[in-house]
Formats: C-alpha cells, structure tokens, sequence
C-alpha cells in the first residue's frame, strides 16, 4: 500500500470524476440548485399567467359559442331573457377612461412642464414626492372621497355650471343626480394625474441639455423652447405616460363603481349614469345565478384583460426608448 | 445578518397572528349569505345566538338575495337567504349541482315601504297603486303630478322631476315590490313582471336596500323601495301605501300580521307564499315573508348540529326579538309546521 | 407686424404659457393635498380605541370598531407576502444573472403582461382557481389573489437592484473560486439588499389598498377569522360596505378604517424611498 492510500487525513488529489458520478454531483451542486430554483421560478410566472389566461378563456365558452361577435355590438344586458351584450360597458369604460384623459393630459403635462423646466429643483423634488405619494392611494379611498367629497361638489356647483352653460348640447343634456359617467371621469382623472406628472417628468428631464440650449441660443423664449424642442423630443415618453395612465384607468374598479351609477345604459349625455366593465364584474359576479350569466362577467374580463394588455403594450413601447426604469432617473 | 436578526419579533407576531385565532377559539363559524332585507334582525340574531352559544359563530353577509341563492347552489356559504323564494328552475338547479333538495324556512315578515326624500314634506305622502306603477314606469315624472297631489291634499309637492330608486343587484326585495306591482298593475306585469332582476324602465340602481337608502339620502326628490327598518334606522321618510281595501296602511307590525293571515293558515308545504295586496282591511299592502335556504343533506355533522339548533332556537327565543326591529313575528301555524319541517334536514 | 411686435407677441404668449404651467401645479398639488388632509382629518377625528379593539356591532347598533378588519388584512398581506415576494425575488435574480435569451424575454413580456391585468380579473382568477373548486371563500385565496399581483413588481425591481450592483463585485467573487450560487448570496445580493428590501416595501404599499380581488375570495366576516381556510374581513372591503350603507356611523368608521389603510401606506411608502435616498447616497457596498 502506498503512503498516500494509508493517509486518510492527507488531501486527495482532485481528479475530475467521470461519466455518471460526475453528472450526478453536478446536479445537486449550489449552483445546480440555485439555477434550478431560480429557473422555476421564472417558469412558474409563465405557468401561472398561462393559467389565467386559460381560466378565462375556458370559463368564458358559453357566452362565446352563443353570441360571438355580436357580444360586442349588443347593448342589452337582461339577465332574466339570458341577452348578454358588452356593449354598455364598452362605452362607459372608454368613455370614463377618454374623459379622464382630457381632463388629466393638459393639466398632467402641464405640471409636468413646470416641474422639470421650471422650478427650482428642491421645489420640483419635493411637489414630485407630494404627487407620487398621491399615486399610492387605493381606488377604494379615492371611491370614498369621491361619494363624499366630489360628488356633492360636483352636484352642486360643477352640474349645474355646465348645464346652464353647456345644456343645450347633447353631452349635459338630461337630468343630473351625483351618480354619472362625468363623475366617475372626474375620480379617475385626478386617480391617473400622478402617473402622467411623474412619467413626464422624468422623460422631460432627460431630454439633453444641449437641445434646450441650442434653442435658446437661437433666440427662442423658454416657452418655445420647452414646446417646440422639449417636447417634441420627449414626445414618445409623453405619449408612454398617457397609455400608461390610460391603462390604469380602464381596469379601475372601486372607485368607478362607488360613483358611476351602475346603469348599464348608453347615454350621450356624461350626465346619466353609466357603467363599466370593471364595475359590472365586481357588482354581479357573487350573484349571477346561472352559468351563462356567469361566463358572460368572465367573457367581460377576458376583454377587459385583451384592452389592457394592448394599452400596457403600446405604452411601454414608447417609454422604454425614452427613459430607464424610474428608480434610476433623477 | 442584522436584517435577518431583526425579523424574528416580526416572525413571531406573525405566527401569533396567524395562529392565536386557531388556538383560542375551539369555534365553529358557518357563513350564510344572501338578503339584505332581514339583514338587521339577522346580524342581531346571530351575535345573541353567538353570546348564548360562545362555540358557534354564523358570519352573515348581506350581498343581496340573487347573490344568496348563487352561492348556497355553489356550496360556497352553508345557508342562503332572500325574500324572493327560488324559483322551479332554481331549486332544479340547486339539485344537480348540491345532489340534494333545497329548503326554504320563513323567519319574519317584513314590509317594503315607499322612502321618499322631499325636504319641504313633514307629512307622511299617501300612495295609491296606480302612483307608485306609474312612477316606476316612469309614466309619472313630477312631484306635483295629480296622482300624488290627490290623495295628499294639504301637502304642498313641488314640481320637481322624480328621481326613481331601485335595485341595481338580484333581490328578493326587488322580487315582492315587483309583485307587489304586478298584481296592482296590469301595464306593469306586461311590461316588466314579477322578477328580482327587473327591466327597470327608469331609475338608478342601489346595491343592496342599504344602498337603495344610501341614493335616496343623498338625492332630493328621490323615491325608493326598502325594508321598513332601513327607513326607520336611517330616519328616512317613508310613505302609506293604499291596500286592496281601499284603506291607506302605514307600514307597521299590525298592517303585515294582518296581510301574512290568510297565507298563515294555508301554508304550503315548501312554505313558498307571496303575502303581498292581501285583502284584509288592515293588512299593509307590501308585505313579504323572508326565507333562510338550506341545503337538505348537510354533511358536516357539526354544521348540521349547529343549524337544526339556530333554526330551533330562532323559531322560540329568536321570535321575540322581531319586533324591536320592526319584522313581524311569524304567525303561530306557520312556527308550528316549521318546527316539523325543520326534521327533513337530514 | 414689426419684429419688435413679434417679439412682445412672443414674450407675451411665453409668460401666459409658463404661468399656466404653474397654474397646472398649483392646481394639480391643491386638489391632491385636500384630498389627503380631508381624510386625514375625516379620519383621525373617527378614530377611537375602540376601533381598535372592537368586532363590528350588530347592524344600526352604534359603536363597535373593526379589529377583524385590521387582522384580516394583515393576515392576507401577510400571505400575499410569502407567495409574491419568494416567486418574484427568486425571478428578478434569474433575469438579472442566469436568463437565457429566449426564455428570459418571454419571462421579461409574460411578467410585463401580468403586471397589467386589472385586480379585478385577478379575483376572477383566484375564484375560479381556487374558491370554486374548493367551494369555500377563504384568506388563503386572497392572498394567493394579491400575491399574484405582487409577483410583477418583485421581479422587476429585484432584477433592476441586482444588475446595479457593479460588474466587479460579482467577477471579484468568482475568481475567489466562489460558486456562483455563493457569490450571489454572499456578495451580490446583499450588495443590492437596500434597493430589493424597498422595492418589497413599495410593491406591499401598493397592493394594500386592493379592493376588488378580495370580493370574491376572502369575502368578508363579522366576526374573526377562524383560520387561513375561512372568510375574513378585510379593511378595504370594510371600507367599501360601510361607504355605501345609510348608516352615519358606518360612515364614520369608513373614514377611520381609510385613515388606517391610508396612513400604513404612506408610511411604507415614505420608509422605502427614504431608504433608497439613503443607500442610494450613502453608495453601494
């Protein structure tokens, strides 16, 4: 026996093992494992996404073999006769969602203008923080003050100004009781204002300095500057925010239902009460009681998934050209 | 390492939180769900029920009647409830998918009274049957139309439009005031009929009766529909309704007694009875009896135990607590032929 | 039109313009600061021990308070926590050190995606996974509901923390002779641990106010929750009941419980972004 096999205690040369035993330790190393953990994790995000996709899908069979296409064009919604169509919760949804927009845009990019052109640092750092603060508040708090707050304002002061300013169009047309579509608009712009100001911003900011000062060294005033270079170079971060902001809005829930007046009707007018995708699911899903009644919510949530998705799509596209992630900027 | 260290007070909450409930409480809690319109009495009688048996908790959720009868044919609640019995469809539904009949047991009478938000108005306004289908059918559009002014002469009403109240959700409520109107209204039973999902021609939607005095709180010169003790808790001004009599009937203890009497006494077997526009000369006109749905087969034994028990106990000493809520008592044979059905829950 | 003309034109639709944009501000701050001072005020003024304390009295009793509420919501934070932050952690570390091309820009969209579907087609999903088959409401599924939407934020802000940490660190470790599987846990991972602890903070902040997912799962419950398996009252959903009751003093109660919800949020989120101020300055490891 040589001195080296009686040796236990001396450190055995490290000959690579072969074959099987090697593939074997291989497997369960750290590293295997940790690759394998962190690998599965990844595969189990796909797996439950996929999962959901194929819940809704296959919950939702019924109203799809019987309706089709015409669930998106049929405007009844009568539980009693089995009618199940979309289309009243496609109109409020987007016409809540466009009104909140117009409202949110211009005073969004405005702010957003100010904060990065304008003010002074410190200023801008501080107001930013305010607003993004504002962006963690729940929908469900924003219903609350929405029923409390807003609505008896909006009743009371807002209502009756565009009546008797607007009325004889068709959009404030008709009786006004809280509860409508311009008020659930109203909610869900100033619910969408934080993401606007704090996307634009960002995006505003990186836009180089030189573009600013070649402008400006051509004689433009800081108005035209900021309108015509600014933004147009940051217009692609710009329009991100919005179909972000547009994103959040569509699937809003509680705030929407607490205030929109749950009418699944379509009205010209913003001042009749509406309803929305969102709200209908959450308002009748514990009690629908058959399975075409059901499947037909479900159906609505596949749509309302496929209209995000598209939006969500659309935004990031645009804003990943422009600015990396938040966290980083600024 | 620091970070790691720190989190052992919070992993210990934790546990404490997640499992002190478990340990403390050796309880049995069942969830029912389904009919805001008894909700008061039956929030209260299930925290008494709680305080007399501490092992036993019944969370009741108000979701509305539609919702009740959904989720006791799922089996995701023990017991159902609504004012609006289940239909033959329903209960053929709730047999395929349970494997077992579906059991409806009466537990008060309430009444569904007209709440109206009129700040001018001290007086109680009169309705006549015609009033209230024309308003719901959106016929009648103004305060001061003659069919109110009518019968409530003295009582100054503005010339204001009617801001109609109804139910947005499924409900049972829903289902007696449509009945109610069906059988006083025949433009009302061919235009919309006896449902708890109504085709409201006009009107916003409440969810639930809280909901229904929520809108009609808020909103002058709005009229609604709700159980009598959501207009008496809230203080809300509720009109008398005119029966098949002729008589204006306030909604009271007395008014829907008299109307259950007739149904009292022949009572069916399944206990499904509609006691609205009875014909006694007291009985108030919308009057409904109100179900808890249980399964027939419970196979959890505790469950069962605890069930059969709050139904047993809800027919003597629940009984008593009623009236201080404003529901009626059920009248002595339908307690009667109760307590023999209350057997078939095997 | 002279030139000096032009100019004052110019000048005069320069300060209109900047002004407006301050107006927008001003505006834009005003209406979101009344908005939080109402119902701190709102809030505070209705909140009492007993809220604290107290189940929920039988309905037009006044009093009572919303205990379970607390609990309730806690509890599914709680497993929401310890579904969302493993799976999503654990995803951020492969997108930030293993991914494969393919794979990990599927995983990249796949997690972009779920970031987008609203809460409330989550609830669909975690009742037609779960409360459907098992027949039953539960903690459990609103947890796994608010889990779900926890995952996307984890992953994204794992992987952004994690390829912050500069390139030397993890080369520094690795020739050392580190297995990879060490280098990661020893040096690079807590090298990003500020950055990943606030983003758990900020993903915990937002997902505490949800609303429509715990409708159909957790429900609600007047009383305490019996266990994970059981319904239980939740402060948002609590919220949402009480605000659309009649009763003045469930609305007073809907005020507190916001404040509660509101100020834990607020609280969270100023904590992380202070943290990440200061790790952010204070440089990384």
């Amino acid at each position: 026996m040589t001195i080296a096999a009686s040796a236990p205690t001396q450190a055995k040369a490290r000959v690579p093992d072969s074959g099987a035993r090697a593939l074997v330790r291989r497997l369960f190393s750290g590293d295997e494992i940790a690759r394998a953990l962190v690998t599965g994790s990844a595969a189990l995000i796909l797996v439950l996404t996929a999962l959901l996709v194929q819940e809704l899908w296959m919950n939702s069979a019924l109203p799809r073999a019987k309706f089709g296409w015409h669930f998106f064009v049929t405007s009844v919604w009568d539980a009693n006769a089995g009618q199940f169509g979309a289309l009243p919760f496609l109109y409020g949804t987007c016409v809540t969602s466009l009104e909140a927009l117009l409202i949110a845009v211009p005073l969004g990019v405005g702010a957003a203008i100010f904060l990065s052109e304008l003010a002074p640092p410190r200023l801008s750092d501080a107001l930013t923080f305010c607003i993004e603060l504002l962006a963690a508040v729940p929908s469900v708090i924003y219903g609350l003050i929405g029923i409390f707050v807003m609505m008896p304002l909006i009743k009371d002061y807002l209502g009756p100004a565009l009546k008797a300013t607007l009325g004889w169009s068709p959009l404030f047309s008709g009786p006004f009781y809280g509860v409508s579509v311009l008020s659930a608009g109203i909610v869900l712009a100033v619910m969408i204002l934080p993401f606007i100001v704090s996307v634009s911003r960002q995006v505003l900011l990186a836009v180089p300095g030189d573009q600013r000062e070649g402008a400006l060294a051509l004689g433009a005033t800081k108005w035209e500057t900021t309108w015509k270079v600014v933004v147009p170079y940051a217009r692609r971060g710009i329009y991100g925010s919005v179909f972000l902001a547009l994103a959040r809005a569509l699937g809003e829930t509680m705030a929407v239902t607490m205030v929109i007046g749950n009418a699944p009707q379509i009205k010209a007018s913003l001042l009749a009460p509406g309803y929305s995708i969102a709200a209908v699911i959450a308002n009748e899903f514990t009690e629908a009681t058959y399975d075409l009644y059901v499947q037909s919510l479900i159906e609505l949530g596949l749509v309302l998934f496929a209209l995000t998705i598209i939006i969500n799509g659309l935004a990031r596209l645009l804003v990943a050209g422009t600015t990396r992630f938040s966290v980083n900027s600024a | 390492m620091r970070t790691h260290l720190r989190m052992t007070p919070l992993r210990a909450m934790a546990a404490v939180m997640l499992l002190a409930p478990a340990v403390l409480t050796a309880q049995t809690q069942l969830t029912g769900a389904g009919a805001s319109f008894p909700y008061p009495i039956y929030d209260k009688w299930f925290h008494e029920y709680s305080k007399a048996h501490p092992d036993v908790q019944i969370n009741y959720q108000s979701i509305g009647s539609g919702g009740g009868i959904r989720q006791v044919t799922e089996g995701t609640v023990d017991f159902g409830a609504s004012d609006g019995p289940m239909n033959d469809t329903q209960i053929g539904d709730f047999k395929t998918k349970r494997g077992t009949d579906v059991l409806h047991f009466p537990t008060v009478m309430g009444a569904v009274v007209p709440i109206y938000n009129l700040p001018g108005v001290a007086t109680a306004l009169k309705f006549t049957p015609a009033a209230i289908a024309g308003i719901y059918l959106g016929t009648i559009t103004k305060w001061n139309d003659p069919a109110l002014t009518g019968p409530n002469k003295g009582v100054s009403l503005p010339n204001s439009d009617i801001v109609v109240v109804h139910r947005s959700d499924g409900s049972g409520t829903s289902y007696v005031f449509t009945d109610y109107l069906s059988k006083i209204s025949p433009a009302w039973k061919e235009k919309v009929g006896t449902n708890s999902s109504p085709n409201w021609p006009v009107g916003l939607g409440g969810a639930q009766n809280a909901g229904v005095a929520g809108l009609v709180k808020q909103t002058t010169g709005a009229i609604g529909y709700v159980e009598l003790v959501y207009a008496v808790q809230n203080t809300i001004a509720f009109g008398s309704v005119q029966n098949a009599a002729g008589e204006f009937v306030s909604a009271s203890l007395a008014g829907v007694t008299a109307a259950a009497a007739a149904a009292a006494a022949n009572m069916p077997d399944d206990f499904r009875a509609s006691i609205t526009n009875a014909s006694a000369k007291t009985a108030y006109p919308i009057a409904s009896f109100t179900w808890l749905l249980v399964p027939a087969k419970i196979q959890d034994p505790a469950k069962k135990r605890i069930l059969v028990d709050f139904l047993k106990w809800m027919l003597a000493d629940g009984q008593n607590m009623t009236e201080a809520l404003t529901f009626s008592k059920l009248p002595k044979e339908v307690v009667a032929k109760e307590t023999k059905a209350i057997s078939k829950i095997q | 039109m002279t030139e000096a003309d032009r100019l004052k034109v110019r000048r005069l639709i320069n300060g209109v313009m900047l002004t407006s944009t301050g107006v927008c501000t001003v505006l834009i701050a005003s209406v979101l600061l009344f908005i939080l001072g109402y119902l701190l005020v709102k809030g505070a003024r209705n909140l009492n021990v007993a809220f604290f304390t107290e189940l929920p009295k039988p309905v037009g009793e006044a009093g009572g308070g919303l205990a379970n509420a607390i609990v309730g919501s806690a509890k599914i934070l709680a497993i929401a926590t310890l579904i969302g932050v493993p799976v999503g952690f654990l995803g951020g570390v492969y997108l930030a050190e293993y991914g494969s091309r393919g794979f990990a820009f599927a995983v990249r969209y796949v997690t972009d995606l779920l970031n987008g579907v609203p809460s409330i087609v989550i609830g669909i999903f975690a009742y037609t996974l779960i409360v459907a088959k098992v027949k039953h409401f539960s903690t459990l599924a609103g947890g796994l509901a608010i889990g779900l939407m926890m995952i996307p934020i984890a992953v994204r802000s794992t992987e952004e923390f994690l390829r912050n940490v500069p390139n030397g660190l993890r080369e520094g470790a690795l020739a050392l002779g580190t297995p990879k599987w060490r280098a990661l846990a020893t040096v690079v991972i807590p090298a990003a641990k500020d950055g990943i602890i606030t983003g758990i903070m900020l993903n915990l902040a937002r997902v505490a106010g949800e609303t429509a997912p715990l409708l159909f799962t957790s429900f609600s419950n007047r009383y305490w929750s019996p266990g994970l398996q059981h319904e239980t009252a939740s402060l948002p959903v609590m919220i949402y009941t009480y605000a659309l009751a009649p009763y003045d003093d469930w609305h007073r109660q809907a005020w507190a419980a916001g404040f509660v919800l509101l100020m834990f949020i607020l609280l969270i989120n100023v904590s992380a972004r202070t943290l990440l101020a200061r790790s952010r300055h204070g440089g990384g490891r």
